[in-house]
């Protein structure tokens, strides 16, 4: 691979501009998916794009108390991190063979920079409700962190300790879908319930509750740079899908593959739709307790083979 | 790129409740306006919960004189261009409570107002009316 090439997979295809296609394509099957179960009619297909470009037109006010870099640079680097994701996913599922050895680990850190830079943007805007955001989304993100690795753990596991998606990929292709397996449904339960914490999706977005804290670590934020957040909220919904299938489902290898991605969504819509918020200790509890529990038996049954 | 900017504007109107000192009469009919019988998320429109996301400020109730000084730092917090859309008679004139020794007079008289509904209080088809009159003004359509 030349370096054409790779701006071209970061830039366009697997990369930037598909990313932020695909996001606005998800948020809009998000909101129509939940405008129908409510029995409504929905927005218009092109609704997340004016959204978008409503938001650039906009102004946009920085708090005084806040650090004006931080403030401002926090959702670009946020949105990099996502298109990194997308891309290494992207790329690994294109060229199985052509990853390079951890980049497993690699796409895990570059999952983690969303929540971290929601957490640096929402202390750095000097406002109350995005500190008590921020405390929740803290809290949250502990709780979820352990039982999503030993998810992932599983599937390492169960694949002979492969650290590249590509050799995950190969492996489910020829030897069938971790998902059809005990533990790997079970570790994909715990990498589900974790990812829709990590997404802020509704039975875990405490740190975001627009009723109590005004949409918390986002309160504060106005105009072009709201809009980035919220393309690197979608962005990175589509990355997670994206994620989860490539793990759990043998990713995307026929065109039929498409409709593993959108059925994902829906599950993870619904249950967004069917669930009342739970309270920080709540959550607290089912990923530590629950999924724990969950995530541990799945690791045992990984390592006597089922 | 000015008619792109207007469209963009006109089609995703955010909007931000701001009660101030209403009967909740007023508040009620506006969550109407928001569930499956008239939903206007068709058209873009959605409550969000912070002014600074706002496009339109939707002020109900009679403004007294503890809630004016939040209502004008509310105004000076939302990014413009923003709508403000006074909805029932107490934001249009104080109404019954004209004559009432907190009433800080009509809401024209500390912000500008862009869109007025009449009514105590005005049904949901009457709001989405006015906040299509709004949106006509913007795109200077009569």
């Amino acid at each position: 691979m030349n370096f054409g090439m790779h701006i071209f997979y970061f830039v366009v295809f697997p990369g930037f501009i598909f990313t932020f296609i695909m996001g606005l394509l998800f948020n809009w099957i998000d909101r129509k998916l939940s405008a129908r179960v409510q029995w409504r009619v929905g927005p218009p297909f092109f609704q997340p794009l004016w959204d978008f470009l409503k938001l650039l037109a906009k102004d946009t006010y920085v708090p005084e108390d806040a650090p004006k870099f931080i403030y401002l640079i926090s959702p670009l680097l946020a949105l990099s991190g996502v298109v990194i994701f997308t891309t290494l996913l992207g790329v690994s599922n294109m060229f199985p063979l052509e990853g390079f050895l951890g980049d497993l680990i690699v796409a895990l850190y570059f999952l983690s920079f969303f929540p971290v830079w929601l957490i640096i943007a929402g202390s750095s805007s000097s406002n109350p409700l995005s500190g008590v955001g921020v405390s929740r989304e803290m809290a949250l993100y502990f709780a979820y962190e352990l039982p999503f690795l030993l998810g992932i753990f599983t599937v390492i596991l169960k694949s002979g300790g492969e650290l590249r998606i590509g050799n995950l990929l190969l492996y489910q292709w020829k030897n069938g879908s971790f998902l059809y397996s005990w533990s790997g449904f079970l570790a994909f339960v715990v990498v589900l319930f974790s990812m829709q914490a990590k997404l802020g999706l509704v039975p875990f977005d405490i740190g975001e509750a627009e009723q109590e804290i005004m949409t918390g670590s986002y309160a504060e934020f106005s105009g072009p740079v709201l809009g980035v957040w919220r393309l690197a909220k979608f962005s990175l919904f589509y990355g997670v899908v994206l994620f989860i299938v490539m793990l759990f489902w043998s990713g995307i290898r026929y065109p039929w593959d498409v409709f593993k991605v959108l059925g994902i969504l829906v599950v993870m819509v619904l249950l967004r739709q069917t669930n009342p918020r739970l309270r920080i200790d709540q959550a607290l509890k089912f990923f530590w307790i629950w999924m724990l529990i969950l995530g541990i038996i799945a690791l045992l049954l990984a390592v006597r083979g089922y | 790129m000015d008619r792109i900017k207007q469209n963009a504007f006109t089609k995703s109107l955010w909007v931000y409740h701001l009660a101030c000192s209403p009967c909740n009469n007023c508040d009620i009919e506006i969550l109407d306006a928001l569930t499956p019988r008239f939903d206007v998320e068709r058209f873009g429109i959605q409550l969000v919960g912070s002014p600074r996301h706002a496009d339109v400020l939707l002020v109900t109730g009679m403004v007294n004189k503890k809630v004016l000084d939040r209502l004008i730092r509310t105004y000076a917090e939302t990014p413009k261009p923003c709508l403000v859309v006074a909805v029932g008679s107490c934001a249009i004139s104080g109404n019954m409570f004209a004559d009432s020794y907190n009433f800080a007079g009509p809401l024209d008289k500390h912000i500008p107002v862009d869109v007025y509904i009449e009514g105590c209080p005005p049904k949901p088809e009457a709001i989405i009316l006015g906040i299509v009159k709004g949106i006509k003004k913007i795109r200077g359509e009569e």
